[in-house]
């Protein structure tokens, strides 16, 4: 093998250290990703398809093995109702707490897109709840959701509202979690669709100011479309943590259990009480894995439905007038721009850091 | 308080004659003017209901167990807080200082370990070229969609197995590197870092991992703290897992908040006082770094 290391430009020198360095340049990217591929097959690729080995089995905790018994935990798990009660909660307090969330996150981050003062104790202030632990924001909303002695109630009784049976209703349990997520994740996505909407070029709303477009009509025909990629992202990584859902359902009482009549059970709060309650190893693992196909075909949907989004966005009759007018203005722009040239671009400033 | 303050933001903005704004106006080059009373009050509710839970839990964790039944409760924090502070500390349940110095000391071997593995990878997939880089980057992305339940099963037994259960290292070993700081750190380095450099510090006769010392890591510093802070975060937060495998005598500090509440009596002035206890190390940590964590999210939005 040594012999084949390349040396075309200066066969004289085939010396020791030549030979290293040509290794040296071969190997060390392979090195350098090793950790995270050791790692991820340690505790990544053989618990995922170990998962799948024990799903098949009925596991004996004493012993540390098990036996095969085919489908046998799926069957119960699919045949379980309180599977499909879970299945209805996790959902339920997935839309409940990403759709508004996303309506909030975008009209936030429009606010913040103006030209405010204090820019950064604004942006600073929506992003103060994304620090605290979900356990501890769970702590705190289930005492402000009380069923009898919260303050959510209480306030509500002052307009004239009576009690709502935050714990006892399951989808008054759905809205309360619901707001916790939505309590700590908002200013992430608001800042997240704040970098994308200052990525739009200024033009485009320049324009439409000449053409008579107003505020409103600014952001919904300039700023939304153009958020699409993003929101995508967004949509993506937030089904995939939604479905998870467990620190908020966990923490909404004392025992952890979902509540009496499993109002808010989410699949996560079942997998471990099933695992760690029950101890019964097979069966968690069959709801696991019930768990990824579920994201995972979620995440197919997803990509289907973006990917034709994205395409339709290149199709010409999408365009309105306005926008391709607009487009022509920005590109007539871009263009006088250059021309001007500015100085101390961005990849100068980066190059002279590196340099640092 | 915020709702009060952004008013006379405001009256100070309509103060200042229209002459003088002009040319501010005029260097961004958009004709748009500074926004109105709305945009602040509307944000300042935002910042308003930011800030009320916090709030809330200083006004209970202030307050004796009697204050949650008050209907007439005032909104002015009593003078309890050190008092139920203690108890929380002294819970012999909760084992507040073993819990508040495993959560630090885990979560910085956390970030530590994630930001120096995923420089080193990201280096690699960003600027080395090599046999297969691109399928083994789409893969690590890929990862990034497997639910942590998928796994907990077979690692809980792999841990029971080695004894570790209870151990803060069976929480620290499967973080140390992570899909999201490796994409993270190949998505900064490829923009920053041309590969001049690279040619020339391998002309000056440094060897591979050389030229990653002195030429990759100083680059990927921006990055490399940005990551740093939001490893840190997660996996000061991180509760489904270590809630596993962690025994109550050796807890991070979300499986002791949880020990707080798992009492047959709950009291909730205890309990949110120990919330905020549980929080303030992170409220520091924020009002230091938050401006990095804003730039950090909005840095890999627009790169996602």
């Amino acid at each position: 093998m040594t012999t084949t290391v390349p040396s075309t430009r200066s066969p004289k020198r085939i010396g020791f250290g030549h030979r290293m360095s040509a290794w040296d340049l071969k190997l060390s990217p392979y090195l350098y990703i090793s950790p995270f591929f050791i790692l991820f097959i340690v505790v990544g690729l053989f618990p995922i398809g170990y998962t799948a080995v024990i799903s098949f089995m009925d596991w004996d905790l004493v012993r540390n093995t098990g036996e095969f018994i085919g489908w046998g935990q799926y069957e119960w798990v699919l045949s379980n109702p309180k599977f499909w009660i879970a299945l209805r909660n996790t959902f339920s307090i997935f839309l409940l707490s990403s759709i508004p969330q996303l309506i909030a996150a975008i009209f936030i981050a429009a606010m913040l897109d103006q030209n405010i003062r204090a820019k950064t104790f604004w942006r600073m202030g929506v992003l103060i709840p994304y620090v605290m632990a979900p356990v501890a924001v769970a702590l705190i909303f289930s005492n402000m959701f009380g069923d009898q002695y919260g303050i959510i109630n209480t306030m509500l009784n002052r307009i004239g509202i009576p009690d709502i049976a935050w714990h006892s209703n399951a989808f008054a349990s759905h809205i309360a979690i619901a707001t916790m997520v939505n309590f700590r994740w908002t200013g992430y996505n608001t800042l997240i669709l704040l970098a994308a909407m200052q990525a739009i070029p200024r033009d485009y709303y320049e324009a439409a100011t000449v053409d008579g477009a107003g505020k409103i009509r600014q952001f919904f025909s300039i700023t939304v479309p153009s958020l699409r990629p993003t929101l995508i992202f967004v949509i993506i990584t937030s089904t995939i943590g939604g479905l998870q859902i467990f620190d908020e359902p966990r923490m909404y009482d004392q025992y952890g259990t979902g509540g009496a009549n499993s109002q808010w059970l989410t699949i996560s709060l079942w997998l471990y009480d099933i695992g760690w309650g029950e101890w019964n190893f097979g069966r968690a693992a069959a709801l696991a894995w019930i768990l990824f196909l579920i994201i995972l075909a979620i995440g197919i949907v997803n990509l289907f439905v973006s990917q034709g989004l994205i395409r339709d966005e290149g199709g010409r009759g999408q365009l309105t007038r306005k926008q391709r007018r607009a487009a022509v203005r920005a590109a007539r722009a871009s263009v006088a721009a250059e021309a001007h040239g500015t100085p101390g671009t961005s990849s100068a400033s980066a190059q002279k850091e590196t340099v640092r | 308080m915020s709702a009060t303050t952004s008013m006379p933001l405001h009256l100070d903005d309509s103060e200042i004659p229209t002459e003088e704004r002009r040319p501010r106006r005029r260097r961004r080059g958009i004709a748009v003017d500074r926004p109105g009373w709305f945009v602040y009050t509307a944000l300042g509710f935002v910042l308003l209901a930011s800030l009320l839970p916090y709030y809330w839990s200083l006004l209970i964790g202030s307050g004796d167990s009697s204050t949650i039944r008050d209907t007439n409760m005032s909104w002015i924090p009593g003078g309890n807080f050190f008092a139920n502070a203690a108890a929380v500390v002294n819970n012999e349940a909760v084992n507040f200082w073993t819990a508040l110095w495993n959560s630090i000391w885990s979560s910085a071997v956390i970030a530590l370990s994630v930001v120096f593995f995923s420089t080193l990878a990201g280096w690699a997939f960003a600027k080395l070229r090599f046999k297969g880089g691109n399928i083994l980057l789409i893969f690590v992305i890929a990862t990034m969609a497997v639910p942590t339940q998928l796994g907990v099963v077979p690692l809980y037994i792999l841990f029971a197995d080695l004894g570790w259960t209870g151990q803060i290292g069976a929480i620290i070993v499967p973080a140390l590197v992570t899909a999201f700081g490796v994409f993270w750190m190949t998505q900064y380095l490829r923009q920053t870092v041309p590969d001049e450099l690279i040619e020339a510090a391998r002309v000056d006769g440094a060897n591979s991992f050389r030229t990653f010392l002195t030429v990759g890591l100083p680059a990927a510093r921006p990055a490399a703290a940005m990551l740093a802070l939001f490893t840190f975060v997660t996996a000061w937060n991180n509760f489904f897992w270590p809630f596993i495998v962690l025994d109550p005598q050796n807890p991070t500090l979300p499986v002791a908040l949880q020990l707080l509440q798992s009492n047959y009596f709950v009291d909730y002035s205890v309990v949110l006082a120990g919330v905020l206890l549980a929080t303030i190390p992170l409220l520091i940590l924020f009002a230091f770094a938050g401006k990095q964590l804003v730039s950090g999210i909005m840095a890999g939005a627009v790169k996602g």
